[in-house]
């Protein structure tokens, strides 16, 4: 495997193998593929499609004898959204607030400290290199989850837990952040360029901002990415850190409100089911904008790691 | 690999003060990602092995029991279970999870229309959902109340299987860890895929290779590394098992206990029963199972290049 990640991130081949494809006669199978796909699509979307239903309808018409898989008579979309906002002095607005809050100084951060020691480890030969990049890389194997209680007890002793530190402090460590920027950096930044760079004069720390972090970007997207998508979807730790409701991000929040509906039954939690189904639609829709806006630079910078 | 300036010209004096730059430097750039490693990683897990030497009783105080609270964990059968729960979801989740997204992958690397393209991107969608959205998704489509499965089946005159009854659980978290992660290792294998010289399918073709032989002679063995590393990532995610169960325990009344998983079970030994000794005690030893396990399955493996060569 000695593809570079940049040939991965650039443009790649399509234009050329489209080509190549027409002209070759093994596109025989691709009508059955095709159904095979459209098949898999439908598993994929059948979750989005009964959410996006389901959110329009009222508490009356979620528990109402209609189909689960098409819209009611009555569309109640703004009438759920005015519950949902509204709903607990609207709390809901506060948990999105949070999550965007914990996601981008939580993944901001994870990224900058990410790039800093990806290419320090690439470019450098220093004491202790080596013993601490097995290091590094023997903490990706840690299951961070393992990590929840102790930091938990010992934030409790610095009186750190139930602040929004206790949930962005432990999103700062992506080990494997660092090890991704490792691998690209050794690749996308030359040494040539950079000892060129030290020859007209420019210290270190200027020849990383000037030199390598414009070559470093696609993989600085994907690691933003992957961080900020890390901390939008915590539930373990600031479920374990957090006991005020008003700090909650989203997905605490509505766990909450899910184990609160089942406590009470489809009868007394009725009203509050039409708002946990229109509250995770609306909870996805930034992290799919996301998605969809950056795709052609997280789609290259994911194979970083599955080609070193 | 790294930059040296070292030539015959360069004086032994200045070479010298290159490696004492070089070193600095280096340091420089590592120092910020390693106090936050030293503080938020070393630290609490020193601080579990130290919490797991002792035992809290209202009696006693806390007193120091050494290995006491391994010996118990390791003869509770509430952490045993959840440890026998999360093996074998492992032995069929993973391999389940690699075949669909190698598939999944592999047909995206044939088909290259844009329907594909299109496909691709949505079959990826569920990675970017919570884990707890997508599992109280499932929750609503497997129930009797919201979901279709009770519809499709009351058509056809069945009545449908309960996901969320004791004896489908199971099938149930199966289904719902692999809509959610299948897409992002399909991502990666088909990236892997995409890396592979095309000029090797054409020699392949002219030496006589079927579509199937050049699938399994070259494509499958030249992403063995991204099918290594999804397995890591498979099995560090599935041990720490947690989130799933945990939002579809209020739903499914009675099947998932509090101790279904080792870490369900750590959480409510510390945040239900206040007792964080137990707690770490099941944390650390659930981290050093899952980092063996892995370490060896990587040990195994090393030849077949991938993560850490």
């Amino acid at each position: 495997m000695s593809v570079t990640p940049v040939e991965v991130t650039g443009t790649r081949t399509p234009p050329r193998r489209v080509i190549e494809r027409r002209r070759t006669p093994r596109e025989r199978g691709r009508i059955p593929l095709s159904i095979v796909l459209a098949l898999l699509m439908i598993y994929f979307l059948v979750p989005f499609w009964w959410l996006i239903v389901n959110s329009s309808k009222t508490a009356a018409g979620l528990f109402g004898g209609g189909s689960s898989l098409w819209f009611a008579d009555d569309i109640n979309y703004l009438g759920n959204l005015v519950d949902l906002f509204t709903y607990g002095g609207g709390i809901y607005g506060r948990w999105l607030a949070n999550s965007a809050l914990y996601a981008i100084v939580g993944g901001v951060g994870a990224t900058v400290l990410a790039v800093l020691a990806g290419y320090g480890f690439a470019k450098y030969r220093f004491a202790g290199r080596n013993l601490s990049f097995a290091i590094l890389l023997g903490s990706v194997m840690v299951p961070t989850t393992a990590l929840a209680i102790p930091t938990f007890v010992l934030f409790a002793q610095l009186g750190l837990t139930n602040t929004i530190w206790a949930v962005i402090f432990p999103s700062l460590l992506n080990p494997f952040g660092v090890y991704l920027m490792n691998v690209y950096a050794r690749d996308a930044v030359p040494d040539e360029l950079l000892d060129a760079a030290r020859v007209d004069g420019a210290g270190e720390f200027r020849s990383f901002f000037v030199v390598a972090l414009p070559l470093l970007r696609p993989a600085i997207v994907t690691v933003l990415l992957l961080s900020v998508v890390a901390s939008w979807n915590n539930y373990f730790l600031p479920l374990v850190m957090l006991s005020d409701n008003r700090l909650f991000p989203v997905t605490v929040g509505i766990g909450l409100w899910q184990s609160t509906a089942s406590t009470y039954g489809a009868a007394g939690g009725q009203s509050l089911w039409s708002i946990i189904v229109l509250g995770s639609l609306v909870s996805v829709i930034p992290l799919i904008i996301a998605f969809l806006t950056l795709q052609k630079y997280w789609r290259g910078g994911l194979a970083i790691g599955s080609l070193k | 690999m790294t930059a040296t300036l070292d030539s015959p010209a360069v004086s032994t004096k200045h070479r010298r003060s290159t490696v004492v730059r070089q070193n600095l430097t280096g340091w420089a750039f590592v120092a910020p990602f390693g106090i936050i490693f030293l503080a938020l990683l070393v630290l609490p897990i020193g601080y579990a092995l130290y919490l797991s030497l002792f035992q809290k009783s209202l009696i006693g105080g806390t007193r120091f029991v050494l290995f006491g609270n391994y010996v118990k964990a390791f003869s509770d059968p509430s952490f045993l279970d959840g440890v026998w729960f999360v093996v074998r979801f492992s032995i069929v989740l993973i391999p389940l999870q690699m075949a669909v997204s190698l598939a999944i992958a592999l047909i995206l690397d044939i088909v290259v229309t844009r329907f594909a393209r299109f496909s691709r991107l949505m079959i990826f969608m569920p990675y970017a959902i919570p884990t707890v959205i997508g599992a109280l998704m499932w929750g609503f489509l497997y129930s009797d109340n919201f979901g279709p499965l009770a519809e499709i089946f009351e058509s056809f005159g069945r009545q449908a299987p309960d996901f969320l009854s004791s004896s489908l659980i199971f099938y149930g978290l199966l289904n719902i860890v692999t809509w959610q992660w299948a897409g992002y290792y399909m991502i990666i294998l088909y990236a892997a895929l995409q890396g592979i010289d095309p000029t090797l399918y054409e020699a392949a073709r002219i030496d006589g290779a079927s579509q199937w032989q050049i699938i399994l002679r070259i494509k499958i063995p030249l992403v063995t590394p991204a099918l290594v590393l999804i397995l890591v990532f498979a099995l560090i995610g599935t041990l720490q098992f947690f989130n799933e169960p945990k939002i579809l325990q209020d739903l499914a009344a009675g099947a998932i206990p509090n101790d279904f998983t080792p870490n369900m079970y750590a959480y409510q030994q510390a945040f239900s029963l206040a007792n964080y000794n137990y707690g770490a005690t099941i944390s650390f030893a659930l981290g050093a199972v899952v980092f063996v396990c892995v370490y060896i399955f990587l040990f195994a493996t090393r030849k077949r290049g991938g993560f850490f060569s």
